[in-house]
């Protein structure tokens, strides 16, 4: 199908983008890479009457290492992360994370950003900034805000974001270099969204041993302290979490996560990948 | 009911400048096949799923079926028609038709970007790698079996050429 009928823009800052979307009444939505957008708008199924293509403003495909920080722009593309393009500060987690999204074609194209405003729960990145305890870098008409990771997803494909904010980045705690990570996704076919993803984070200089059960129906579930799933291959031990994490005791989806923890804690105890 | 409204944009396509006026919700694809007559772009499942429409936005691979034609402002297009003086492009034309890699061909343009980038970006990859890079363009025909090869033809000229000592290479 064909989208149905809007108007496009492409301003140059993102004072003139919130401008024009603020002024729509609601009417209008940003867009960035539209891998997600677009499919929906070919399908109908969201029909915005105006676009703002936000990957005209030059400061949201801005990355830096700030020391113990790193700032990524909400507009740089998976691609670029795959490619390792610039220093995300990760140890290799994000540009691993990227390979799997999809596609090449639609990494070259699909944003960082645009994902996560997304907010589809079974996306790679709205879990891995859980587990990176990301901050969301929010600008609007009355100024910035900064949203925690904890609190970016309000359930699926909903965000805190208002029709007239833009995500312009994210805001990462540089890893220790002896940071180790496991990431496994689930899913049927390669570069489908996930079934299930299960993320292991353990940087023990910094304290954190966390863990984040993904693709599930609302937003990804943190285990805050997942030291003991690391160190005992029990898999009785993981039930209490896919429990909290809001999942059905013996349904299929309880199951294909609970293979995912134990597939992401084996890969971090014995220092695997999946790809 | 939203007003019709028609950009003007310019773009360059296939090394040729050009300007035309779009409706924002003309696919790139279909601004290829319909105002701009280049048919060889084909139009699949219109969700970025199939990989069909694949072809070169700014050099790198893109979905022109989920890519607005008014979102390419500027840019540079390179559509399957655009690569007859391509060498690589020949290469994986020829191993396509030597390891009968089609059959009804309505995916090959997609493929043939996709194969291409595979072998710019990734020279080392195995079959295993091959097929993970194609498993973003669907073919109803072949099983993939033959695709595979074809793109691992290519790749492996390309490696024994680049251990052919240079003397050797240019007296053969």
């Amino acid at each position: 199908m064909k989208a149905a009928i809007y108007q496009y823009a492409k301003p140059a800052t993102g004072e003139s983008a919130i401008a024009l979307v603020a002024a729509s009444e609601g009417m209008a939505k940003f867009v960035s890479g539209s891998q997600s957008l677009g499919p929906m708008m070919n399908l109908r199924l969201a029909q915005p009457e105006m676009l703002v293509d936000l990957r005209g403003i030059a400061v949201l495909r801005e990355c830096r290492n700030e020391g113990d920080t790193t700032l990524l722009g909400a507009c740089v593309t998976h691609a670029e992360i795959e490619d390792r393009k610039f220093d995300d500060g990760t140890q290799g987690l994000m540009p691993y994370v990227a390979r799997g999204i999809a596609y090449r074609a639609v990494r070259n194209r699909g944003t960082l950003g645009g994902s996560l405003a997304h907010a589809d729960p079974a996306a790679d990145w709205i879990s891995t900034m859980r587990a990176l305890d990301a901050a969301f870098l929010v600008a609007g008409p009355h100024g910035e805000r900064t949203i925690a990771a904890r609190d970016w997803m309000t359930g699926a494909f909903t965000t805190p974001l208002e029709a007239d904010e833009i995500l312009t980045g994210v805001r990462l705690r540089r890893l220790s270099p002896a940071a180790r990570w496991s990431y496994y996704k689930f899913n049927r076919k390669p570069g489908e969204f996930a079934e299930a993803i299960a993320i292991f984070l353990d940087d023990a200089p910094a304290g954190v041993c966390r863990a984040v059960v993904g693709a599930i129906d609302g937003p990804p579930h943190l285990i805050a302290n997942a030291r003991e799933l690391i160190d005992h291959p029990d898999v009785a031990r993981l039930d209490p979490h896919l429990d909290a994490a809001g999942l059905e005791s013996g349904s299929y989806e309880y199951l294909v996560h609970r293979v995912a923890l134990e597939r992401a804690a084996a890969m971090i105890r014995e220092n695997r990948k999946q790809l | 009911m939203t007003e019709i409204v028609t950009q003007q944009i310019k773009l360059r396509i296939n090394r040729e400048a050009v300007s035309a006026s779009v409706e924002p919700r003309t696919s790139l694809a279909d601004f290829l096949r319909e105002q701009q007559m280049l048919c060889g772009t084909n139009i699949g499942c219109e969700q970025g799923v199939c990989g069909a429409c694949t072809l070169l936005v700014d050099g790198v691979p893109t979905r022109s079926c989920i890519t607005s034609a008014v979102s390419c402002v500027h840019a540079d297009v390179q559509s399957i028609e655009g690569f007859d003086d391509d060498a690589l492009m020949n290469e994986l034309r020829a191993a396509f038709t030597a390891e009968h890699a089609l059959q009804c061909g309505y995916c090959t343009p997609g493929m043939l970007v996709t194969a291409r980038d595979i072998v710019m970006r990734l020279p080392d990859a195995d079959d295993e790698r091959v097929r993970l890079e194609l498993s973003g363009n669907l073919c109803r025909c072949t099983g993939y079996v033959g695709i595979v090869r074809a793109v691992r033809r290519v790749l492996e000229a390309r490696r024994a050429h680049q251990r052919t000592p240079l003397a050797e290479a240019t007296t053969a």
